[in-house]
């Protein structure tokens, strides 16, 4: 699966980092009371601390440092059992501290990796270089008003974790398939909610080019807050393209931020004034060095939800899935626990074929999430339940299942009042056999003749005869015992 | 019958549980006094309504018996450097122009709950940043104590105004706070006791920041018990402060025993420094003796980092102020002088918001934290500061407390040392160091020089130990016996 651009020169291959950012799912700011919930009028969740008032002091809110802790364990991580929190100084008017509350050199997670099922059922081991804590910065609105911007601090002093990873990626397919993973792993912890739409989820996409076969690391840009899966592959294939560009015609790549244009489908360069920070880091002198215990980390730990990676372990073990299916299954927790709830006691195979195929199909056309169904895990177990026992056929079940996703009606019921159950009545099948076999004696002697197509016809006729209720095996094997015996 | 305003806070208490005098009596004399004394400039702010709207409170507590302390009914200023309810708060600076906060800081609060009375905000250097408060937007305070040629003398700095306030009996104590010496050093040039604790001893929250790994509130009182009364008050645990220790107040007027037999006072060598004047190096001298008759033991004592602890602070303290002052940029309160832009209008609101020394010290702050620089200046100053901890640490495995001169003068003039910044800071040079490592220090008047100004002596405790500390203070004071009053005030 190699991402390769053909230059003129030569074959070039990208090298991807991503700095995520990743809200703290949290009531509270990182270092105030105030609620740190999305929406809200502006500047309605705003304490005397996030407006910076003279005098005022942070004071570590201790439920995101917990989150921060559990994702780390998340990503397999190793937790730094002393961090530091430093300002990040700079001047901006949606930053009322001027400066950001931050970890520089000592964060509290250190190196870890996110494991990612490529689509070709390879896997790519993706390095984490570090998570640390930090305070978002409030919003500025430049189009409000002809001459003023106005400022509206609800977002800041939110805890955002800010996620690093090597420059271990080497496609836009990889990039997208990592902040996946990592959000689905995230979303299993409960540290963040991964809304990419609210601004929950956001990633700083740093990206260079070599030659294929070289491994020098070449000049990177940053292209800031890309704020959906799409946008981050599409930002990689665009630059790294440009890149290529650049270098091919004998041009320079400068180490710069750059800024993704939607409407152009195009990065370009921020303006030297947006960036051009010494930002003059320093130990935040009002506040103590983070200081986690061995057992505090160990508490967390032993607190762990199962991750995705070892719900695929088990739903491949326990259920005999596929890992490719399986790897489907568990991305969102809420589907894993559907398909678990659904599967449990029955075919799983059979269960994940209905949950990845008829389900998600269904829900994708009704535009509907999986907490959202219609079909609940319980109904959708009982409907294989009902063509497990042979109650009713696969063909029937379609249509139940449709009954099903109209109504939210109990499959056990639908079968029951629509008289949908198989016939397994011999004679009743045997009457309809003899039957078409007495109705269409060209056909029947072709089967005779030794034509197994034929036979599959036959049973065509009789299950529309039987409106689909009769055993198709049954049919099958009374045809070939009737038309072999004569 | 003296005015009651020149009463000590102990003196005042028992008058008050003996009913001879009144809360708000007690508030008018000082409230008459300051408005006297306006010429000294001692307060930014005076807040004679709300001093006494508490006095009544106070009376009317105690005429039912519900006094809530040592602290009932006693009125006291408060540096401009607290944020104060509903009063304007400038920390002297332009850049806070009608600045009323909506909080009270925790200090003053806990001084306000125990009854004492605010009877306005004291000035001072200009956000904490100078040693004679002489940096203040509006203007230098004086020192009631001049000599005949008819210059005014600085107050110290920077808590001047609350100095002023107290050695010229303006009210009976009030708050400062010490970043560097800014309590200490004003101490000595007024003859007052000034205390600053250990740093986690009082909450910050609420306080303007200066220097954040630095600044402490403190006393400023007439006596070594009265600050022992005070701190009482004002410290604490603070949950809102996590630099503020977890530890539970022992009662620091309980140790004022009035017995040092025994105890161990060690003198450090290295605070000999050239161009100190001979009498100050005599007063320490004699302050040593003073505890020799008293029965205590003197150590000769070596903390070898001394010499560097002036360019550490002044390397550490404008890093953190360059930092906590960027805040005042005009978009959410006080001075905003309009621009074409953004960048403009910070641009024009902190060079006209700022003075001269602000404005210096957030150059060199900025300078220090600079890509490049970093390691060079303020790591570096990060690891001498430790040293210079080390050092108090290995000599207090050899004695209780130290001695030392406050400051290396007495009160200079008005308008001296002003062109000179470095005169200036070395100031500081008998304080900076125990500010450094976080430690107690009292200065307590010893004496005067031989022109007639008043001359404090130092004693520097342990970390959290200011128990022994006021123990010693107390008894230097008894044996120093300073009565001495300025010019003005004499009989």
């Amino acid at each position: 699966m190699t991402y390769i651009i053909q230059g003129e020169t030569g074959d070039w291959e990208v090298v991807i980092g991503l700095e995520v950012h990743a809200q703290v799912s949290s009531k509270a700011k990182l270092f105030s009371g105030a609620s740190a919930g999305f929406g809200g009028d502006p500047n309605t969740h705003v304490s005397l601390v996030d407006a910076a008032m003279p005098g005022m002091l942070p004071v570590i809110n201790e439920y995101c440092v917990e989150q921060a802790v559990k994702t780390g364990l998340g990503i397999e991580a190793e937790i730094n059992l002393h961090s530091v929190f430093e300002r990040k100084n700079y001047f901006y008017a949606d930053l009322p501290q001027g400066y950001q509350i931050s970890q520089f050199q000592y964060p509290v997670v250190g190196e870890g990796t996110v494991t990612l099922d490529m689509v070709d059922g390879s896997q790519r081991h993706i390095g984490i270089e570090r998570l640390h804590m930090e305070q978002d910065a409030g919003k500025s609105m430049h189009d409000q008003d002809p001459k003023r911007s106005f400022i509206d601090l609800n977002r800041a002093g939110v805890c955002l974790m800010e996620i690093v990873s090597k420059p271990d990626i080497r496609s836009p397919e990889e990039a997208g398939e990592f902040v996946r993973k990592l959000r689905s792993i995230l979303r299993y912890l409960g540290t963040c909610d991964g809304n990419m739409e609210e601004g929950s989820m956001r990633a700083d996409v740093n990206v260079s080019v070599r030659k294929v076969g070289s491994d020098e690391l070449k000049t990177r840009t940053e292209t800031k807050n890309v704020n959906s899966l799409r946008f981050i592959m599409q930002v990689i294939e665009v630059e790294a393209g440009r890149q290529v560009e650049v270098w091919e015609s004998g041009g320079e790549v400068v180490q710069e931020t750059r800024l993704f244009d939607v409407a152009r489908n195009e990065t370009r360069a921020m303006r030297s004034k947006e960036f051009a920070h010494d930002y003059r880091y320093f130990p935040d002198p009002d506040l103590l060095p983070l200081k986690l215990s061995e057992e505090y980390v160990a508490m967390i730990k032993a607190s762990l939800p199962e991750l995705p990676d070892q719900k695929k372990e088990r739903f491949i073990r326990e259920f005999g899935l596929s890992v490719y299916d399986a790897g489907v299954l568990v991305q969102e927790r809420e589907t894993a626990a559907y398909f678990e709830e659904a599967a449990t006691g029955r075919d799983g195979k059979q269960a994940a074929n209905w949950v990845t195929t008829n389900l998600f199909g269904a829900l994708n056309k009704l535009g509907l999430s999986i907490t959202e169904s219609p079909v609940s895990a319980a109904n959708l177990g009982k409907l294989l339940d009902l063509q497990a026992d042979d109650t009713i056929s696969g063909r029937i079940a379609k249509d139940v299942f449709e009954i099903m996703l109209d109504t939210g009606d109990d499959p056990e019921r639908i079968v029951e009042e629509k008289g949908l159950k198989q016939i397994t009545d011999t004679g009743a099948i045997e009457a309809a056999v003899d039957e078409a076999i007495a109705s269409n004696p060209e056909q029947a002697q072709q089967v005779r003749d030794g034509n197994g197509k034929a036979i599959g016809w036959f049973v065509g006729q009789i299950m529309k005869a039987t409106q689909g209720k009769a055993n198709p095996g049954a049919v099958n094997q009374m045809l070939r015992d009737k038309l072999s015996s004569e | 019958m003296a005015a009651l305003n020149e009463l000590t806070i102990a003196e005042a208490g028992r008058k008050l549980d003996a009913g001879e005098i009144s809360a708000q009596e007690l508030t008018q004399d000082c409230l008459d006094a300051m408005a006297a004394a306006r010429d000294m400039n001692a307060f930014v702010t005076e807040t004679p309504e709300i001093a006494l709207e508490r006095a009544a409170a106070s009376d009317a507590r105690r005429a039912s018996g519900d006094t809530v302390g040592p602290m009932d009914g006693i009125p006291v200023a408060l540096k401009d450097l607290y944020c104060t309810e509903g009063v304007l708060t400038t920390a002297s600076s332009h850049i806070l122009d009608g600045f009323i906060p909506e909080y009270e800081s925790t200090v003053s609060a806990n001084l306000r709950d125990d009854g004492a009375i605010m009877l306005g905000k004291t000035n001072m250097d200009e956000f904490a940043m100078g040693s004679a408060t002489v940096t203040s937007y509006y203007g230098p305070t004086k020192n009631p104590w001049t000599l005949d040629d008819g210059k005014d003398r600085v107050p110290g700095g920077s808590s001047g105004g609350s100095a002023t306030a107290v050695a010229a009996h303006l009210g009976l104590a009030a708050t400062g706070t010490d970043t560097g010496g800014s309590i200490r050093q004003p101490a000595s040039f007024s003859g007052i006791v000034g205390m600053k604790p250990t740093y986690g001893r009082c909450s910050r929250w609420g306080l303007v920041a200066y220097a954040s790994s630095l600044d402490q509130a403190g006393p400023m009182t007439k006596s070594v018990e009265d600050a022992a009364i005070m701190l009482q008050s004002m410290a604490g645990h603070d949950p809102k402060d996590t630099t503020s220790a977890p530890i539970d107040l022992p009662d620091f007027r309980a140790a004022l025993t009035g017995d040092v037999r025994g105890l161990k006072v060690g003198i450090p060598k290295e605070y000999v420094i050239d161009g100190m004047p001979e009498e100050i190096g005599a007063l320490w001298k004699q302050g040593a003796e003073m505890f020799r008759d008293a029965g205590a033991e003197i150590v000769d004592i070596s903390l070898p980092h001394t010499s560097y602890a002036l360019p550490t602070y002044y390397i550490i303290s404008p890093a953190e102020a360059s930092s906590n002052l960027a805040r005042y940029d005009g978009v959410r309160f006080g001075l905003r002088v309009d621009g074409d832009s953004l960048d403009e209008m910070y641009a024009n609101t902190r060079a006209e918001g700022f003075g001269t020394e602000v404005r210096r010290r957030i150059m060199i702050g900025t300078y220090v934290l600079s890509a490049g620089y970093y390691d060079a200046y303020y790591v570096k100053a990060q690891k001498v500061r430790t040293r210079i901890a080390q050092d108090f640490d290995a000599a207090f495995n050899d004695v209780d407390v130290i001695l030392t001169p406050t400051a290396p003068s007495p009160a200079f003039a008005v308008g001296e040392k002003m062109d000179d910044p470095i005169a200036m800071y070395l100031n500081d040079v008998f304080t900076v160091p125990a500010s450094l490592a976080g430690l107690p220090g009292v200065s307590v008047p010893a004496g005067l020089s031989a022109e007639g100004l008043p001359l404090g002596l130092q004693v520097i405790g342990r970390a959290f130990d200011e128990e022994t500390m006021f123990r010693a203070a107390h008894v230097l004071e008894r044996q120093a016996a300073f009565t001495a009053k300025p010019a003005g005030m004499r009989g």
